[in-house]
């Protein structure tokens, strides 16, 4: 039987996507030209399929009763654990395609970890979810590339975008104190020992790209102990809105 | 949703690979800025519900086709030679597959 522990450390895991994937499909509809919207609709979609997942167990581990739908729709900002990086506004085209490449980076890197995990579940998830996280990287990457070292609006844009998001990339890999001992299990990655690797990836990109990272140390945190943005309670009222009007509906 | 031609995407044709050893099929075409995007974009436009196992991509202009006014000097004169055919052949019993 899994530890309830494990909870908090799913919903961190869990909630990361949905807010994300959540956040991304507003483009559907709005992306710049069509190709681009079906991507970014696509990403959203695998996003949403690794939450569903992550808070399903979550729920079993619990053992309260929720699924992943109480989980989704019946929990207010403060109970959600997702990094604060994933709840900020779409903004344009380059914070969106820089946020994918942050997130998406780290995303690969904790799948990475979380494959080996000694709970099978997790490792499961984990191993699906690296193969479509790979492909966002991949994807986000290239555009990064392109809007950096393309026009002189689209590297400006993509510059503010990474200036604007830069803050908020230090939360991902704050290691949450009460995972110490889920990590000392090999049940969940230490998201600390993810930043080398994951900078000198961002350092080449951005390199390619001709952007610079800011010189800023400062980062902001809160997420993951549930203290957001203003952003995140109207996400959810939106995302909420059908399920709260109508409890228990089915279809 | 493209402005002109002047400030679209290059054209690319796609072809997806259905299974293994299966003959590539012309799947549509899409924009995109260089080839690594238009596999991409092929990958999530074309390939997204299990519709291929590889893909290509092309661009439009290096494709030469026939023209609506080569149809009769091209395919016509195939109408009246049926001896073009392989159907005079007896095939042998117990021969299933050729």
């Amino acid at each position: 039987m899994a530890s309830p522990a494990l909870f908090p450390a799913l919903l961190r895991l869990g909630d990361d996507r949905l807010v994300l994937g959540h956040r991304t499909s507003e483009w559907c509809g709005h992306a710049p030209i069509l190709e681009e919207d079906i991507a970014l609709a696509n990403i959203s979609l695998d996003l949403i399929g690794q939450a569903n997942l992550l808070l399903q167990y979550a729920g079993e581990v619990e053992g309260a009763g929720r699924d992943q739908d109480a989980l989704a729709f019946s929990r207010d900002a403060m109970e959600y654990r997702n990094a604060l990086l994933c709840e900020l506004p779409k903004g344009d085209f380059g914070v969106t395609i820089a946020r994918h490449f942050f997130h998406g980076l780290f995303s690969v890197l904790q799948w990475q970890a979380l494959s080996s995990s000694k709970d099978a579940t997790v490792a499961g998830i984990a191993a699906k979810a690296l193969k479509e996280s790979k492909y966002h990287v991949r994807h986000a990457g290239e555009w990064v590339i392109r809007l950096g070292d393309g026009t002189e609006e689209s590297h400006r844009r993509a510059q503010a975008a990474v200036d604007q998001l830069w803050p908020y990339t230090g939360e991902l890999f704050m290691q949450p104190t009460d995972e110490a001992e889920l990590v000392a299990d090999g049940l969940v990655a230490d998201v600390s020992a993810l930043e080398g690797p994951w900078r000198a990836q961002v350092d080449d990109v951005l390199r390619r790209a001709t952007l610079t990272v800011p010189e800023t140390a400062w980062m902001q945190r809160g997420g993951r102990v549930g203290v957001h943005t203003e952003h995140l309670g109207h996400l959810l009222a939106e995302m909420q809105s059908v399920a709260r009007a109508h409890p228990g509906a089915q279809w | 949703m493209y402005a002109d031609a002047e400030t679209s995407w290059p054209l690319w044709e796609v072809f997806t690979q259905g299974t293994d050893g299966a003959p590539h099929q012309h799947a549509g075409s899409l924009h995109a800025t260089s080839a690594e995007h238009a596999l991409q974009n092929a990958r999530d436009v074309y390939a997204r519900r299990n519709e291929a196992v590889n893909l290509w991509v092309v661009p439009s202009a290096a494709i030469t086709g026939s023209t609506p006014e080569d149809m009769g000097p091209f395919f016509d004169p195939a109408h009246d030679k049926a001896y073009r055919h392989p159907q005079f052949y007896k095939v042998p019993k117990g021969v299933k597959v050729f």
